[in-house]
């Protein structure tokens, strides 16, 4: 395996008595959209701090491709970081603040100014040069940010929730332009967000983390498709927890004692939770219309709400009530309140979590 | 840095960063931490010290022959008593004064549109810091015989020149001090949720009632603020009482400065300066106490 | 009408505000007027007669008088430069810094010399220099001034330090500034409207010091000598002198005004 980008090893923070990050372990590979995601206060800023040198770890080793960075301060690491807050400098210009890294780094004057003026074009700020930030756009700013770490060509870039003052429109479309720009410029991004959607669209694998711990690292889809722990499930996307135990390798009774196929590797008798999302729940009317591999579980529609693209179902079972959603197409059967139904999922879409 | 910089970080590398980031605060506060200590703590322990020497012939303290008599002529000697009594309620007084002028007129400059709070704001801004010696001689011209203030007095009937009299000394404290007074007050009605007293007026509430019950509570940090900011220098009042005061108002502030320059008795002032020292100091653990942060 | 006054001012009460207003603005400014008005009068009484720099002329040419001015000007000269340099020094120590030995002391030792009477920290600094056997001189008023000023110096500071955001020499460390770059490029060129509002508060107290200056004075300075002056009597050239004194103050509050709308 070649060397990570960033390595972490046996990181701990504490700040007095409080853990902030709680001896992890990272590898984050080079090149690649990696994202730091969890709840406020899950140690996942501090983490990123401690790349950057803003903090120091308590204990541990934190590598930049292999070399060691243990005290090092920020101003020594082959890193750049993009602030929450942006920080641009408000006393200077676009053009000034972008310059900044290179000129601290003593960089021909030449050189800097051909380099400011591509990392200016890159963020198509073009034109904006000479004006201050206080007279941009939060949008604006943001791009500066970028261009200002960018420009010193780091070996990683750190990211720190820079999309979260954003409204909604534009952090889209600035999630499409971020991603852009990593694969063009081929840099390393280590990406913070609590927005498990946002985490989802960039990046090419996600950590997750609570409590200062790493629950689970993998590609995006692996992220949502297999959870390793109830937390993870919840935390990205909506879902539905069923508890039961496994009767037999591969099936799982509910507590009302129906039986279901699910994905597991637990032996009988484990007690497990059923990690089932709403989209992967079909309603039909009577059991004929699905097919024979699917799971079939009878109940009544206790509420139903219009979404606009799709309409959301409480289905109740009697010993448990489960969230569905259907897609808005036309053709689909709606169902009204009360309705008796069967709900039908594949086998593989109801996975056994035992943590 | 230390050559192991470069390598994994042990909980004890870190605590001596933090260390050498702590000497580096520490290092930068030294030369004014060390200028306070000599020019301001230690003079204050030696004036506590001198409270309890004797006096000698000269005048001068004698660091022998210790005893309390400095301490004990606050509470006994009548003179001492009385004049420490005029300058509390001097104090007092003038603090109330100025609250009573100054709410209503924060309150105006509160109210007004942003380009008029600032401009309003200026024209108070402009005495505070105009040199406090030359405002309080303005009054001894305006407050003498031929003044404009005694004039338009002989020209009502109601009074002749107060120059030298109690009256002149609170014209003058009150001039000295109300901006002291307005500018915390505005800054805490000028932070007003408006709509709070739009909800209390939803509710039922009075306009009076509003104010009462909305208003004066939210602002009572300002109140309290400037009160502390009037009280202090009122209470140790020395310029004023002296151009505009006379012989029978003579404050605490002027006894002290007899003692130290005229007098010659410097236990007796050094004890009675730590007497306003601790009564100033009460006033303002009082006002942390009720939340405060900052002055 | 704004809103804030629409709904919370009946139209009665906010009459009466207005009107109390103009007259406290009154009762700051017409002392102020009638001075800087009869500082120009030819006449030595208080009747106007004619239109005149006498009295300016007689100010310039009082020696004593001028050589206190010039007293005055080399201590707030000094005492501004030394503790608008030590102030800053030490709100930098404590917005900046988390923990250090003797922190929480320094904070309580830096907030007294502000709440504490004139007459109190005159008596304690005179005290002090005598028990020292220090000569009283222009060097003992400077001592002194510089002993109140780091206070106020370091407390607008503060202010502006507090409210400048942390990440900002975060990211000049990240962008590979050493502390010294980070403090020269970002850090003090954006609290120097702080630094520079706080050597002016810094200026005009030393410009406006009577008290301590009278206890720990070797030569009088200016408000020392206009103070004695004051206490023999009313003349016009203290009119003068006033005046003048008023346009210094004047000149500087604008100066600090403007610096804070720096923002």
């Amino acid at each position: 395996m070649t060397t990570p980008a960033v390595g972490i090893r046996g990181v701990t923070k504490r700040f007095g008595d409080v853990v902030a990050v709680d001896n992890i372990d990272l590898d984050i590979t080079d090149g690649e959209f990696f994202s730091l995601l969890g709840p406020s206060g899950c140690g996942k800023t501090t983490t990123l701090r401690m790349i950057a040198g803003l903090e120091y770890p308590t204990e541990g080793s934190i590598t930049i491709h292999g070399e060691e960075m243990g005290l090092r301060p920020p101003n020594k690491r082959p890193v750049n970081t993009v602030f929450q807050s942006y920080a641009l400098f408000p006393h200077m210009t676009v053009a000034g603040n972008v310059a900044f890294g290179l000129q601290m780094q003593k960089i021909s004057e030449d050189e800097t100014n051909r380099r400011v003026g591509e990392a200016i074009d890159l963020v198509r700020l073009s034109g904006m040069e000479n004006r201050r930030p206080g007279m941009l756009s939060g949008g604006q700013q943001q791009r500066v940010a970028l261009a200002r770490a960018l420009v010193n060509r780091p070996e990683v870039l750190l990211l720190d929730e820079p999309l979260g003052a954003l409204d909604l429109k534009l952090r889209q479309a600035m999630q499409l332009e971020l991603k852009e720009i990593q694969r063009e410029v081929g840099i390393t991004f280590v990406y913070v967000t609590h927005d498990q959607e946002e985490a989802l669209t960039m990046s090419d694998r996600i950590a997750v983390m609570n409590d200062g711990q790493l629950l689970q690292v993998a590609p995006s889809e692996e992220i949502y498709e297999r959870p390793n722990t109830r937390f993870v499930a919840e935390f990205i996307g909506e879902t539905n927890l069923i508890t039961g135990t496994v009767s037999e390798p591969g099936v799982v009774k509910l507590e009302d004692g129906s039986l279901v196929r699910a994905r597991t590797h637990s032996a009988a008798g484990t007690a497990v939770t059923l990690n089932l999302r709403p989209e992967k729940i079909d309603l039909h009317n009577t059991e004929e219309t699905i097919p024979e591999h699917f799971n079939k579980l009878s109940g009544t529609i206790s509420r139903r709400l219009y979404f606009g693209d799709s309409l959301f179902y409480e289905v109740n079972f009697g010993h448990t009530i489960v969230d569905a959603r259907e897609e808005n197409r036309p053709g689909r059967q709606r169902f009204e309140e009360g309705a008796p139904i069967v709900a039908a999922f594949h086998p593989d879409s109801a996975q056994a979590l035992t943590e | 840095m230390t050559a192991k910089a470069d390598g994994p970080v042990t909980a004890e590398l870190e605590a001596r960063a933090e260390k050498a980031e702590s000497r580096r605060g520490l290092f930068l506060a030294l030369p004014s931490y060390i200028y306070l200590l000599f020019l301001f703590a230690l003079p204050l322990v030696i004036i506590g010290v001198y409270s309890f020497a004797s006096r000698s012939r000269t005048g001068m303290p004698k660091l022998e022959a210790w005893n309390l008599d400095s301490i004990t002529k606050l509470f006994t000697d009548d003179l001492v008593r009385s004049i420490f009594a005029r300058s509390l309620i001097v104090a007092v007084l003038t603090t109330t004064f100025c609250l009573l002028v100054g709410y209503p007129f924060a309150y105006y400059i509160a109210t007004r549109s942003e380009k008029m709070r600032n401009l309003l704001l200026v024209f108070v801004m402009i005495p505070f810091w105009t040199n406090f010696l030359v405002r309080t001689y303005a009054w001894r011209v305006l407050l003498g015989e031929d003044g404009l203030i005694t004039e338009l007095g002989r020209f009502l009937n109601l009074w002749d020149s107060m120059l030298f009299t109690l009256p002149a000394v609170y014209i003058g404290l009150i001039y000295g001090f109300l901006p002291f007074m307005v500018l915390p007050l505005y800054a805490a009605i000028e932070r007003l949720d408006w709509s709070l007293i739009e909800a209390a007026r939803d509710l039922y509430a009075s306009g009076w009632e509003a104010f009462r019950k909305v208003t004066l509570p939210l602002t009572k940090q300002g109140i309290i603020a400037g009160s502390i900011l009037v009280f202090i220098p009122s209470l140790g009042a020395y310029v004023t009482p002296d151009i505009l005061g006379g012989a029978k108002t003579t404050l605490i502030g002027n006894y002290v400065v007899n003692q130290f320059l005229t007098a010659r008795n410097w236990p007796l002032g050094s004890s009675v300066s730590m007497a306003i020292m601790v009564v100033m100091l009460i006033a303002t653990i009082w006002y942390f106490r009720s939340g405060a942060k900052t002055l | 009408m704004t809103a804030r006054q629409s709904t919370t001012l009946t139209r009665r009460l906010d009459r009466f505000l207005t009107g109390h207003a103009w007259l406290v603005y009154l009762f700051f400014y017409l002392p102020i007027l009638v001075l800087i008005v009869f500082s120009f009068n030819e006449s030595r009484f208080f009747t106007w007669e004619a239109l005149s720099l006498r009295w300016y002329r007689q100010m310039f040419a009082n020696d004593n008088l001028m050589a206190a001015l010039w007293v005055s000007l080399q201590v707030a000269t000094i005492s501004t430069i030394v503790s608008t340099v030590l102030g800053t020094a030490a709100a930098l120590a404590l917005e900046r810094y988390k923990r250090w030995l003797g922190k929480r002391t320094f904070d309580a030792l830096l907030y007294l010399p502000v709440i504490i009477p004139d007459v109190t920290m005159a008596a304690m600094l005179l005290v002090f220099f005598t028990s020292l056997g220090q000569q009283l001189s222009i060097t003992t008023i400077v001592l002194s001034h510089i002993a109140f000023n780091i206070s106020f110096v370091s407390i607008v500071v503060r202010a502006r330090l507090a409210n400048l955001d942390p990440s900002l020499e975060e990211a000049a460390a990240d962008l590979y500034a050493g502390r010294w770059q980070a403090f020269r490029k970002v850090t003090l060129p954006l609290i120097m409207p702080g630094v520079l509002g706080g050597a002016l508060l810094a200026l005009t107290l030393s410009l406006d010091d009577v008290v301590i200056t009278q206890f720990v004075k070797g030569p009088d300075t200016l408000p020392t000598f206009v103070f004695g002056l004051i206490k023999r009597g009313v003349t016009p050239e203290i009119n003068a002198v006033s005046t003048l004194m008023l346009t210094a103050s004047v000149v500087l509050v604008l100066s600090s005004l403007a610096l804070q709308r720096k923002k």
